[in-house]
């Protein structure tokens, strides 16, 4: 087990590189210039500035340069925030989308879980209807829209109260978190919802459950053990990418309810061509992300003894 | 064929108790994670993060946003809008615009400038945030570390009046070369490269302001990174910066002139572009006011807003390529399209919002000549809407050419909501009106800079912002030597004609040449005027006194106060 | 109290001899794919949805040929038009630039704010006399009546003289009522206390070359000023550059279709050939595999597409669908090759398939005929999600401004632009917003039945 562990970090280094590699060379190759402004810069204070950010040198040694640096653990500073490290907008960013990722990935899996295993009992009767309805509804508009909807809906109820429930926007209090963190997972819910439901009515099908109810044990028990555990693997496999997904995926949530998170950063970078930031924003959401699956496979073989690590 | 078992009526009954109870556990295990998460998210965010309304009369401060986190407030660096509105509250130089936009004297007492030298005494009272006194040597320190070629400094080229600066930022002489000496802790010393009309407008801009040395290499590299890692000389100091999240500035102790800022703080608690958001802001009370797009007008008269309106003093226009090769150098086809257009259409039945106004030359309405506005004393000559006379200059076009029919033409346009409805619109007016096919290649900012210093358009929605208050801002556009004119215009007599807006002294002779600029650019037709973009804004009744202008911070709550009256 | 046993006579040791039709096929043998069309029939929900998806191709495809107006054609007189608005416009002389005189069709004078010209939608004209004390004056519009409160609307122009004036107001008139104020300023351009409020109703004209250039009306009719004539018709409304919303979301549904349906089937199908490959051979293998797929899910999708448009040589004017939808492919289909990895794993490890082994079944039968036709449900539902999933990438894209390239449709790029006029003009964001609901509904009931027609566990309940 921690020899299978070890061996999969180990991997994960590797793919790692291969991610900051791919992309070094991907947005090099992206036209446009991360030292362009509005205000032409004159041929001497372009020199500066490439001097300054070592775009002077050969792709090749800036690279090398990049690998060092980037072993070092330092990602350089911004070309659009200038006087800030890499790493502390990693630092200060990550974690506010880590918790917005982190609440909306709970009420994703809570609400899937419970409505997947509701909608399989009661299938193709009222509740199923009901919710598969609902799970329609909630996948079927695109997120900005929803958000959008979403907070205009805070304002109407604030205003309609006349004292505020909720804040429209901002970040500081859990209060700032429900909605956006709403938002933002009611796309995975609808979706581990339908994905509960199928895994559900298979293992309702399934011989092993016969059996257990032919041997008489309680309703209570076979739900608990051989349904509901079983059912819920495929849900575990796609919640690991789900959590890095929605972490890095919250830019239109971050934008519209004027959260500073990453996702932000991460998107205004690739629009700004600002390079020390999207390298390494990319590599430290694919190390993130990496790493998250490393553990759900781990989790996997924790929950299902079937499948054996090797 | 048997039963299906999930009809199993006892089974589902048992089951949906324990799914219940489960989720009964699941929500008592949330409840709790949310007052773990309460607790750790005041660590990533400080208590500012907008809990408070737009007004808060006890503690005499308000709550605004910013569009995005300022990208740079080292003024030493570049100089972009959003950090110039922070900048504008913090930081003051020698001179500064008022609130009637007349330059007035800053930190420094008064001035003197006499042929090619400048020279001014600084207030005693001058402080740093710190309490520390502002000298000469914090300016002669800020220009010359701009002018260094190792800070690559972006809005070094706006220092270039001074003596020897441009060799210095080139690295041809060194810094201590430049004409800037402080000649003892209160007088400050600038000699020019040449006797200029307009040096006293440019010191007031924020390249100008001072730094101070002993501060600057005491934060080993993360100068202006943090609220902390500055010192302010402006009305305002700034307390806490959250990046992304809230910036809060409070009033300066120090500064100077203690009547001048009415407020005790101003909280920029939001952060975000999307209107939308900003709106709902607005509506529920937590900002003091907002921006609106034309779609909110409807609303906002609905809810019986008080709104106002201005210009920020951009003019946007379409620039041609006039590189070899296009068929843009062709004065017929690109007179055609002059012609072929009507701003007022743009403006009136396209953006819809009244504080743009249809964009008549290159030098905006507002811009001041020698006495009056510029276009009062050179009026900007017309171009009729006339898609009959278009016509006609078309088919010159098309024999001069020798081309039967114009290739199809590709409009440059960035991303923006007004660049995107614009380009459509002229896509579809230039197709209506001449047949001609325009082809919208859109790109977001720095690829459609890219692609406009490599010369791969033919017509470019462009813009042009003002650094200083004098038309020469507008009027160097397209010298043949300005690497801002990427369509590669040239024409000597225009040159010559900057020369003088530069270097002549006569503020007559200087008006009268960028009379003669605008008329040359429009008889040559060199750009067609889309707009002066204008904004129209609602404000909060209970605050009075918020500048928003053209130069300088575009939006000013220095002179802002809480009016107790009002409601 | 012996009862005799069964009395056995030689003649029961007897071969019974071969009978006829003992274990007889009572129903007409079908595959499996027939018994899964049959099944698929005979469900309601998901023949209904099949009917939607082919109504929406047709819509798409066919609608076009039936509705053949321009969707890039903007029609300027009517921008941002509701359903059903009533479209009459009166013929009126064109624009020419006024000096201030009031004419004689402008309605009676009095008081000291006037009309100077009868209001129409093309210009409305104003004149005024001087008030004292006014050292100039702002002109708001306002599309409420102007209460005590002071609050005016819409400012639209200051006026630096003090003296009588004239403004024509040319900015986004409708045929509406409108309420004009004029304020005097004081001194220094701050609000003084005297104004006057002028209440014009609007009528909707439009000019003879206007009508012509957009055939209106027969070309052999003769047109005078003062006839009435219909504006184009627009069943669904216009947009907000008055372009016909109908044409737009035909348009638009090439577009969605195209990327929602094409992208998602290659992504999955791709995801299904690798998980599979890589779940059934395991070990090394596998373990190669799976780093792969880690490396590529976590390539930043939005560069990539950046990138493949300059590998494209995608030029200005081309929609950028094709980037898009490569974009989509190269970088999504890591998810289903995890989730397909997972079911074909623990399916591996069953009873069937190692029986289905020893009876000599080989490779590509087992994962054809046992593995795959299992993890069919789950194949299923992340296709029916894959989607709406690609309908939204393209519509983000739009969001931040890198979509399709103007002036292309797509539902996204519309949802996205209906979404600033959502409370003025809903039309312009419901919609769009209905096709995509009523696409991914469809696709979403159609997996449903497709699941429960092609599982063969499901079977057993019918």
């Amino acid at each position: 087990m921690w020899r299978y562990t070890l061996k999969r970090l180990l991997q994960g280094l590797v793919t790692v590189w291969f991610i900051a590699t791919a992309t070094f060379f991907a947005m090099h190759n992206v036209p446009g210039d991360p030292l362009s402004g509005e205000r032409a810069a004159t041929p001497e204070i372009r020199a500066n500035l490439e001097a300054r950010y070592g775009l002077d040198q050969p792709l090749a040694t800036q690279y090398i340069i990049y690998l060092e640096n980037f072993i070092k653990g330092d990602f350089g500073i911004s070309y659009t925030q200038r006087n800030r490290q890499v790493n502390d907008i990693i630092r200060e960013h990550f974690p506010v989308s880590a918790t917005l990722g982190i609440l909306a990935v709970m009420f994703a899996a809570m609400g899937g879980v419970l409505f997947g295993a509701l909608t399989a009992l009661f299938r193709n009767r009222l509740p199923d209807t009901i919710i598969m309805f609902m799970v329609i509804l909630g996948i079927s508009v695109p997120s900005f829209v929803f958000a959008a909807l979403g907070q205009l809906l805070l304002v109407n109820i604030n205003d309609l109260l006349g004292f505020s429930i909720l804040p429209v926007a901002g970040w500081g209090t859990v209060s700032h978190m429900l909605m956006p963190a709403l938002v933002l997972g009611m796309g995975t819910m609808a979706y581990l919802t339908r994905l509960m439901r199928s895994s559900m009515l298979e293992i309702i099908n399934s011989d092993y459950v016969r059996t257990a109810k032919a041997k008489g044990l309680p309703p209570e028990r076979i739900f608990a053990k051989h349904q509901l555990r079983n059912a819920i693997m495929p849900v575990i496999t796609v919640l690991g990418p789900a959590i890095a997904a929605i972490t890095t995926g919250g830019f239109v949530v971050e934008l519209v309810f004027a959260i500073p998170g990453l996702g932000r950063y991460f998107v205004q970078a690739v629009q700004q061509l600002d390079y020390t930031v999207i390298m390494g924003t990319t590599v430290f959401y694919g190390a993130f992300l990496v790493f998250m699956v490393i553990l759900v496979d781990l989790l996997y073989g924790w929950i299902d003894p079937r499948v054996r690590l090797q | 064929m048997h039963k299906p078992i999930d009809s199993n009526e006892g089974f589902n009954r048992s089951a949906s108790r324990q799914l219940a109870l489960y989720g009964v556990g699941a929500v008592l295990a949330f409840v709790l994670l949310m007052l773990g998460l309460n607790s750790a998210a005041s660590l990533t965010s400080t208590s500012t993060g907008g809990v408070a309304g737009a007004v808060d009369v006890e503690n005499n401060e308000i709550t605004a946003y910013l569009r995005q986190d300022p990208p740079e407030l080292n003024t030493m660096g570049a100089a972009d809008a959003v950090s110039g509105i922070v900048l504008g509250h913090v930081m003051e130089g020698l001179l500064r615009y008022d609130e009637h936009g007349e330059i007035v004297a800053g930190l420094a007492e008064r001035w003197e400038i006499e042929g090619d030298t400048a020279t001014f005494w600084i207030r005693d009272n001058a402080r740093w945030s710190n309490g520390e006194p502002i000298t000469a040597h914090d300016f002669e320190f800020a220009w010359k570390t701009t002018l260094d070629p190792a800070t690559a400094s972006q809005y070094a080229f706006i220092l270039y009046v001074i003596k020897n600066a441009a060799a210095a930022n080139n690295g041809e002489l060194s810094i201590d070369d430049v004409g800037v000496r402080a000649l003892d802790d209160k007088t400050l010393q600038v000699t020019l490269e040449q006797p200029i009309a307009y040096f006293e407008k440019m010191v007031a801009f924020a390249t100008f302001s001072p730094v101070n040395e002993a501060f600057f290499n005491s934060t080993n590299g993360r100068f202006a990174a943090e609220a902390e890692s500055l010192l302010y000389s402006g009305p305002f100091m700034m307390t806490s910066w959250v990046h992304g999240a809230s910036l809060r500035i409070e009033k300066n102790p120090y500064y100077w002139d203690q009547s001048r800022a009415k407020l005790d703080a101003i909280n920029f608690a939001y952060v975000t572009e999307d209107t939308n958001t900003l709106l709902n802001l607005f509506k529920d009370g937590r900002i003091v006011q907002v921006d609106l797009t034309a779609e909110m007008l409807e609303g906002a008269m609905q809810q019986g807003w008080v709104l106002d309106r201005f210009m920020d003093g951009s003019v946007f226009f379409i620039d041609f390529n006039h590189r070899d090769g296009r068929v843009t150098t062709n004065k017929n086809l690109r007179r055609a399209m002059v012609l072929a257009q009507d701003a007022n259409e743009l403006v009136n039945s396209v953006i819809k919002l009244p504080g743009y106004v249809p964009a008549k030359s290159l030098f905006p309405a507002w811009m001041r000549g020698a006495s009056r506005t510029l276009h009062e004393e050179y009026p900007p000559p017309e171009a009729p809407f006339n898609v009959a006379l278009a016509k006609e200059h078309l088919e010159k076009a098309k024999q001069e050419l020798g081309l039967s029919e114009i290739p199809p033409i590709i409009l440059l346009a960035d991303t923006s909501p007004v660049a995107t409805i614009s380009a459509q619109y002229y896509q579809e007016t230039f197709k209506k009106n001449l047949g001609l096919d325009i082809v919208i290649d859109q790109q977001i900012f720095r690829q459609r800079l890219a692609k406009m210093e490599s010369g791969e358009f033919d017509i470019v929605l462009s813009g042009w912002g003002p650094d200083y208050n004098d038309p020469l801002t507008f009027g160097d556009y397209y010298a043949s030597w300005n690497l801002n004119n990427r369509g590669h215009y040239r024409n000597e007599r225009l040159d010559e004609l900057v020369r003088i807006g530069q270097n002549s002294l006569d503020n007559e002779e200087r008006m009268a040449a960028f009379g003669e600029i605008q008329q040359i650019l429009f008889d040559e037709s060199v750009l067609i005027g889309n707009y002066e973009r204008g904004r129209v804004y609602a404000t909060d009744p209970r605050v009075k006194g918020i500048l928003r202008r053209a130069i300088g911070a575009e939006t000013d709550y220095t002179y802002a106060y809480i009016d107790l009256d009002a409601q | 109290m012996n009862e005799p046993a069964v009395k056995l006579s030689p003649d029961d040791f007897k071969p019974l001899g071969l009978r006829e039709q003992r274990h007889g096929i009572s129903r007409p043998s079908r595959s499996y794919w027939q018994d899964a069309w049959g099944r698929l029939k005979s469900n309601r929900r998901a023949i209904v949805s099949l009917w939607i998806i082919i109504g929406l191709l047709a819509f798409a495809l066919v609608g076009p040929l039936l509705w053949s107006v321009d969707p890039a054609r903007q029609d300027i007189d009517q921008i941002s038009q509701a359903p059903g608005a009533d479209r009459s416009a009166t013929i009126v002389a064109p624009y020419e630039y006024w000096g201030g005189q009031v004419t004689e069709s402008a309605p009676a004078q009095q008081g000291v704010f006037n009309l100077g010209d009868a209001p129409n939608s093309q210009v409305v004209r104003l004149v005024w006399d001087a008030l004292p004390g006014a050292y100039g004056y702002r002109i708001y519009r306002n599309i409420f009546p102007i209460g005590d409160d002071r609050v005016f609307g819409l400012p639209l122009v200051d006026v630096t003289s003090a003296a009588a004036g004239f403004y024509e107001d040319r900015l986004n008139l409708r045929p509406d009522t409108y309420y004009y104020t004029l304020v005097a300023l004081d001194e220094f351009g701050g609000l003084g206390e005297q104004y006057e409020v002028l209440e014009v109703d609007v009528e909707r004209v439009i000019t003879v070359d206007e009508v012509r250039a957009r055939s209106l009306v027969p070309p052999e009719q003769n047109l005078a000023i003062g006839d009435t004539v219909n504006l184009a018709l627009h069943p669904l409304g216009t947009d907000y550059l008055g372009r016909d919303m109908l044409a737009r979301l035909m348009s638009g549904a090439r577009a969605s279709l195209f990327i929602g349906i094409v992208a998602p089937f290659l992504f999955v199908l791709l995801g299904v050939i690798y998980g599979s490959t890589a779940g059934f051979l395991g070990g090394k293998v596998d373990q190669f595999m799976m780093r792969f797929a880690d490396f590529v899910v976590a390539l930043p999708f939005l560069l990539f597409m950046i990138l493949f448009q300059v590998v494209f040589g995608l030029g200005p004017g081309q929609s950028g669908i094709i980037p898009m939808m490569v974009a989509l492919l190269v970088l999504s289909w890591p998810a289903t090759a995890r989730l397909v990895r997972g079911q074909i794993l623990q399916i591996r490890q069953e009873a069937y398939i190692s029986a289905s082994r020893l009876l000599g079944a080989r490779n590509t039968y087992l994962v054809l005929r046992h593995m795959i036709p299992n993890t069919m449900g789950v194949i299923l539902v992340t296709l029916t999600f894959a989607v709406p999933s690609a309908i939204f990438t393209e519509a983000f894209l739009s969001f931040i401004g890198m979509g399709v390239a103007p002036p292309t449709a797509s539902w996204g790029s519309m949802s996205n632009e209906g979404l600033a006029t959502m409370l003025t003009h809903p039309h312009e964001l419901i919609f769009p917003a209905i096709f995509i609901s009523l696409t991914v509904l469809a696709f979403n009931l159609l997996g449903d039945g497709l699941r429960d027609a092609l599982d063969a566990r499901m079977r057993s309940l019918e």
